[in-house]
């Protein structure tokens, strides 16, 4: 039974390489490396928006398919990853890109985990002050005797 | 005293965003397209190829078009609500045959309803990706000039028509007499 457990765990583990392995055999049809490298790292940053958590590289929808096929085409007429990836978020909105622009509506987004990290600093400081200025406890003459008594008389801590 | 409650009301306002996340469907997204002109397209028409429709037959009146296909089964959903909104005559409905077979296409609108005043018939789906269509079925409203007003993702209901696209309608009507 725990070999069982062991084994699942050790499937889950390698899983994702797995599903890696599987998106990478996806073929580009472009035989210049370069450009097939190009195509893969087009597709990794642009969003899939039937399932929404996947890129274009990924999902196997057809809206995903056929939005592949533009892209390779567009390659082929010798559009610019700048005009390709125009061309999407003028038909589909920033959603499409999966590093949102930093503008009005994101810049919360981009900022925010800052803000809270550095409010965090801060109370963190505040905190850490406070306590340094409190009063060191030191033990009293009785309560060194009584701590070298549970001690033992082998150990010396005073 | 204060002190506890910094915490809570911190919680609180963490469980308040989190509810108002809960209510925003993320499937609909937003689509940069209103406002904007509907994309140029030329496309034969599902009953009749030798017709070829394009964004020219949209002009001069305010229409809907509704992006459908026969494999899409919430089109059925929406199929008698259209059809009866086609034939009352209060706003033309252009369809968008979205990557289907002509032969199916036109025996669905037997089976469910054909509110289409015509249909364009987009084999490859390239028109509806220009037009940013990312499911189907989807309706815009688009206005006599030509310009995408509205867009309902997914089967119009009837409280989105009554809400929305019949009250948008009136509105530009009336924008274009006056």
């Amino acid at each position: 039974m725990r070999w069982h457990a062991a084994g699942l765990a050790l499937a889950l583990l390698f899983a994702p390489a797995v599903q890696a392995a599987g998106t990478a055999q996806l073929s580009s049809g472009f035989a210049n490396p370069q450009e097939d490298m190009r195509y893969h790292s087009l597709l990794r940053n642009l969003r899939c928006l039937v399932c929404q958590n996947e890129s274009l590289q990924d999902s196997q929808a057809d809206l995903a398919k056929d939005l592949r096929r533009v892209v390779r085409a567009q390659m082929r007429a010798g559009k610019s990853d700048r005009e390709i990836v125009r061309y999407l978020v003028t038909r589909y909105g920033d959603y499409v890109l999966y590093r949102p622009p930093f503008m009005g509506a994101t810049y919360v987004l981009w900022v925010g985990p800052f803000v809270v990290l550095a409010a965090g600093l801060l109370v963190l400081m505040l905190a850490l002050r406070r306590r340094r200025r409190a009063p060191e406890e030191t033990l009293n003459q009785e309560q060194r005797r009584r701590l070298s008594e549970f001690l033992g008389p082998n150990e010396d801590h005073s | 005293m204060i002190r506890y409650l910094i915490p809570f009301g911190m919680f609180a306002a963490l469980v308040a965003l989190l509810i108002v996340g809960l209510h925003h469907d993320p499937r609909r997204v937003p689509s940069p397209l209103i406002g904007k002109p509907a994309p140029q397209f030329s496309l034969s028409e599902l009953k009749d190829p030798t017709h070829v429709l394009s964004r020219r037959d949209l002009l001069g009146k305010v229409t809907l078009v509704n992006v459908w296909a026969s494999w899409c089964v919430s089109c059925r959903e929406e199929a008698p609500l259209l059809t009866m909104l086609g034939k009352s005559g209060v706003v033309p409905i252009y369809g968008l045959n979205y990557k289907d077979n002509r032969a199916r296409a036109i025996r669905w609108l037997k089976d469910f309803g054909d509110p289409y005043v015509a249909d364009a018939f987009d084999k490859d789906g390239r028109t509806a990706i220009n037009w940013g269509v990312y499911g189907v079925p989807e309706t815009f409203v688009v206005d006599a000039n030509g310009i995408i007003r509205y867009k309902q993702v997914g089967p119009v209901t009837e409280s989105a028509l009554q809400d929305k696209i019949l009250p948008l309608v009136r509105k530009l009507r009336e924008e274009d007499r006056g």
